[in-house]
């Protein structure tokens, strides 16, 4: 098993499996965002309190979820490339901060569009969409520390702690509806036991997650093998593999 | 060997004092570089009421988010200079090899800049909170409040500090890494200070402060010391 | 490669700025009694080598050992036992030439005003130990910084382009410095772009 893990540090390695991986992520990606979308917006039962409004859920949760999992996976990608010295590490986690910076945009608009129609404002100053603009904060501190450096190696290492630094806000937007009291709703589907929602209106929003995160699978992919291009332009193998 | 054999080894605290003292030597003289901050301080909270011109009722409803708002900006002016002047000449690198391990010296450093901004803003507050309108009443709980916020923003200052020392520019790039982690802080910390003064408890907010302060005081000093080698590299 | 039970060995260090590949391979070694002149073009990498034997840099291949052990793992002992001078003289222009040399000398061992003073006797600006380091001149400052050497009491010298600003009395006394040093059983690696003229045996290491 530690056998894998030492060949995703080799850059040839994991370009190649980038490449095999994408179009298997695109194609389930599509199948699942696709019957979460119909099912939906069409099967599903409009909510007796919030009629068709409530169906900007699936959209808004599952990219509020990948906001969360996309900065910890930059968290923990960076900090293999900071203790363990693994350059793929780094690759990964510069190629997943825009990704995960847009979802966090996408959740903090959606989650907006939202808001107005059950709370009456765009905007409210509560913890968890307070939490949420800051997760996005840190997103634009950590892409903005990252160029800042001169020598591109010196960049990744400090960009990794920063955002080592910032992964304790991912635990308080996560909580911050259950330690709160908020205009926010709280945990619908993570709660152990039987979920509140019924299954036709979640089914599609577990088929959607599972979407997004596939979605998230293959741009990451694509952005990761862009990375090792760049990284490694100085390797034969990328000369090579230019060429053809 | 040449090396004196009896030399006598520093032990950790001597060497932290020797830091210390090191540090408020160096800021004490230069005054004019220690009250800058202060004196920015006093102007940006009177910026508040005269651009708003308010009654003194709703002064007093704004006095807490403007107090910190304020303290927020006048720590971040001396974050940048916590370890700029030691990169700049060289000396930084001669405590990096100095046998003590940076850590000790980065958390000497941090305390020596709390001391003469974060306590030194602390003591003015009282002067401030009148202007703004707070009752005397709740003076006690804005100063502990104040206390260990800024306590906390400087540890979470070196952090900034010890990643941007080398760069360009880097006192734009600090304030945009320190901000978003000290926000937190604000909502606690004006928040404390709210229930002060309309007659509620502080102690929630409080106690979360203080947790958010034990918290950085522990972890932060490891974190600083990796930015500062990185940048050192 | 022998490793030498004392004294300081590089070996086969990598170090890559960017993607300029700034050290290739480069190793070398120094016994106790030996001074190292390290030479070579600017831009060859004579300060990178400094700063990775004196631990600031990791490098991305190789390592460097002192007394048989890798300085990696022994950081604290390592820097006990090194005095290290870039090629600026690294004082704080507010403080005087002998609190300089207190703040940072007393954080390796114990030592007196009276010690300070007198290393600074022996570099010549014995006269400037109560001034700021502002108001020295560039040679003064270079002489401040060799007396901290001087006062560190260390067995290894790294020192980069140690010959700045020095006058000829200057330089000459650095020379019997080094002399000394080296022939008391330490070990000094100076980084010079110019010839050294100390009058003990040196081995070259030129980078290209």
């Amino acid at each position: 098993m530690w056998t894998w893990f030492y060949k995703l540090a080799s850059p040839p390695y994991v370009f190649g499996v980038a490449a095999a991986l994408t179009p298997w992520f695109f194609a389930l990606a599509a199948l699942t965002i696709g019957y979460g979308t119909v099912a939906g917006l069409v099967f599903a039962p409009p909510d007796y309190q919030q009629g068709d409004a409530f169906r900007i859920i699936y959209v808004h949760a599952p990219a509020a979820w990948l906001s969360l999992f996309a900065y910890t996976t930059m968290a923990v990608a960076g900090g293999i490339g900071l203790i363990w010295r693994i350059k793929m590490g780094h690759a990964v986690a510069a190629a997943t901060a825009p990704i995960g910076a847009s979802f966090t945009l996408l959740a903090l608009v959606t989650g907006s569009l939202w808001g107005r129609p059950m709370w009456g404002t765009y905007w409210a100053w509560d913890p968890r969409l307070t939490s949420e603009l800051i997760l996005l904060f840190l997103y634009v501190g950590v892409m903005s520390l990252r160029p800042a450096f001169e020598e591109p190696a010196r960049g990744d290492r400090a960009a990794a702690l920063l955002s080592i630094v910032g992964v304790v806000n991912v635990p308080i937007i996560h909580f911050s509806v259950v330690w709160w009291n908020s205009l926010h709703q709280g945990a619908t589907v993570a709660k152990i036991g039987t979920p509140d929602m019924p299954g036709s209106m979640l089914r599609p929003l577990l088929s959607m997650l599972l979407g997004f995160m596939l979605f998230y699978g293959a741009v990451l992919c694509i952005r990761v093998r862009g990375e090792v291009l760049n990284r490694e332009r100085q390797a034969t193998w990328v000369r090579e593999a230019v060429k053809s | 060997m040449k090396i004196d054999g009896a030399a006598v080894k520093v032990g950790v605290w001597e060497a932290f004092l020797l830091v210390l003292r090191r540090e408020l030597a160096l800021s004490f003289r230069r005054p004019d570089q220690l009250l800058q901050p202060l004196v920015f301080f006093l102007i940006v909270t009177t910026l508040f009421p005269l651009g708003l011109s308010v009654q003194l009722s709703l002064l007093r409803d704004m006095a807490p988010g403007v107090l910190w708002v304020a303290a927020l900006l006048s720590s971040l002016l001396s974050l940048d200079a916590l370890f700029k002047s030691d990169a700049d000449d060289g000396t930084l690198e001669q405590l990096a090899l100095s046998g003590q391990g940076l850590t000790v010296i980065v958390m000497a450093k941090t305390l020596a800049h709390w001391l003469v901004s974060g306590a030194a803003l602390v003591l003015v507050s009282p002067v401030v909170g009148t202007a703004l309108a707070i009752p005397e009443g709740a003076f006690g709980t804005m100063m502990l409040s104040l206390s260990l916020c800024s306590l906390t923003l400087s540890w979470l200052g070196a952090i900034g500090a010890g990643l941007t020392v080398g760069l360009k520019r880097g006192n734009v790039l600090l304030s945009l890494i320190v901000l978003p982690l000290a926000m937190p802080l604000l909502i606690f910390g004006a928040g404390a200070t709210d229930r002060a003064i309309s007659g509620t408890s502080p102690a929630g907010a409080l106690y979360l402060l203080a947790a958010l302060c034990v918290l950085t005081c522990t972890l932060a000093p490891f974190a600083a010391t990796a930015a500062l080698r990185i940048s050192l590299e | 490669m022998n490793i030498a039970p004392d004294g300081l060995c590089v070996e086969k260090v990598h170090v890559w700025r960017g993607d300029r590949h700034v050290l290739r391979g480069v190793s070398l070694d120094v016994h106790p009694g030996e001074l190292m002149h390290v030479s070579g073009p600017n831009g060859t990498g004579k300060t990178t080598l400094l700063r990775v034997v004196s631990g600031l840099l990791r490098p991305e291949k190789g390592g460097v050992a002192w007394q048989g052990r890798s300085i990696a793992t022994t950081a604290a002992e390592y820097q006990s036992a090194l005095a290290y001078a870039s090629h600026e003289p690294a004082l704080k222009s507010d403080l005087t030439a002998l609190e300089n040399l207190r703040f940072t000398v007393g954080l390796k061992r114990r030592v007196t005003a009276a010690e300070l003073r007198s290393s600074l006797e022996r570099t010549g600006v014995g006269a400037c130990a109560d001034l700021p380091a502002r108001v020295l001149s560039a040679g003064q400052r270079r002489r401040v910084a060799m007396a901290r050497v001087l006062a560190f009491r260390a067995e290894l010298w790294l020192l980069d382009e140690p010959y700045t600003n020095l006058d000829g009395s200057g330089s000459s006394l650095l020379s019997a410095l080094l002399a000394e040093h080296v022939g008391q059983g330490g070990v000094a690696l100076v980084v010079a772009h110019h010839d050294l003229n100390v009058a003990v045996q040196t081995r070259q290491l030129e980078l290209q």
